[in-house]
């Protein structure tokens, strides 16, 4: 008989005991805690237009700024934590996510000191989309320039 | 009506990250950079653009918009300059959300102590 140790079919004979994922629910969690942020966005983006003299290209300035600086309140206060265990990815998508990472890498190594700890982790996690946004960046607007220039 | 096409609009973007964390089991560190690369790819054809006046903040919330905003401002210099404004003209549009982030970053970091 074929033992559950076996090393051969571990993966497969440890699936029965994985915690099944409820796609929809998390789906669905994901959908409302992201649109919420996104609608608390377009709140801010009114207010801002309302008040400041802000036009609607450069509204999103100071609503990503606001944003951004609510975020990383609520993870000093260890609460941005427990709403991404809840919503998954409707936490990690928004730009509040991104501030999530930068300070909760510069959190998490406080105790090394403010330069090597604070200072060098601060972009542990966020260094990746700053890294790929730029090659990215780089990669389509030489393809982009390029083409026109051809097309002249 | 802005406000429900944010809500709507943001909320779908949320759903495709979650999409891919769950099916594709990838990290989230995976999910966020496909989504900034996408973001920056949508920019080429203008078509985030439409995005972003049709859904408002549901589209320039989610960091599909921080590409879109590195490839659009090194376009707009890249019109002045040539393949240097690529360079000069990257951070010019998403200055203040990194700026922000840093220094909001930093200062929670100094002034809170770490949770659990």
């Amino acid at each position: 008989m074929e033992s559950i140790n076996d090393q051969k079919n571990y993966k497969k004979n440890i699936k029965a005991y994985h915690p099944k994922t409820n796609y929809f629910i998390n789906c669905l969690k994901a959908f409302l805690v992201g649109g919420f942020i996104c609608f608390l966005g377009q709140c801010i983006e009114s207010f801002y237009l309302a008040v400041t003299n802000f036009n609607e290209k450069t509204v999103g300035n100071p609503t990503v700024a606001t944003l951004i600086l609510i975020s990383s309140l609520l993870t000093g206060f260890g609460v941005y934590d427990k709403i991404g265990q809840f919503a998954g990815a409707g936490s990690l998508i928004p730009v509040t996510g991104f501030a999530n990472s930068i300070t909760s890498a510069a959190l998490e190594h406080k105790s090394e000191g403010i330069v090597l700890g604070i200072a060098t982790n601060l972009f542990k996690l966020a260094g990746a989309v700053i890294v790929f946004g730029v090659v990215s960046a780089a990669v389509f607007g030489i393809i982009r320039l390029t083409i026109n220039n051809l097309l002249g | 009506m802005e406000f429900l096409w944010a809500f709507v609009i943001g909320g779908l973007i949320c759903v495709v990250g979650q999409l891919l964390l769950d099916l594709f089991k990838l990290t989230p560190a995976h999910v966020i950079v496909s989504f900034v690369v996408i973001g920056a790819f949508l920019d080429s054809f203008g078509l985030y653009d439409k995005l972003i006046e049709f859904a408002g903040a549901g589209a320039t919330i989610p960091i599909t918009s921080f590409g879109h905003s590195l490839l659009h401002g090194a376009m707009a210099e890249a019109d002045q300059h040539g393949y240097i404004g690529i360079a000069i003209g990257t951070f010019s549009l998403t200055s203040a959300g990194i700026t922000s982030a840093i220094l909001f970053g930093f200062l929670v970091a100094l002034i809170f102590k770490p949770k659990g």
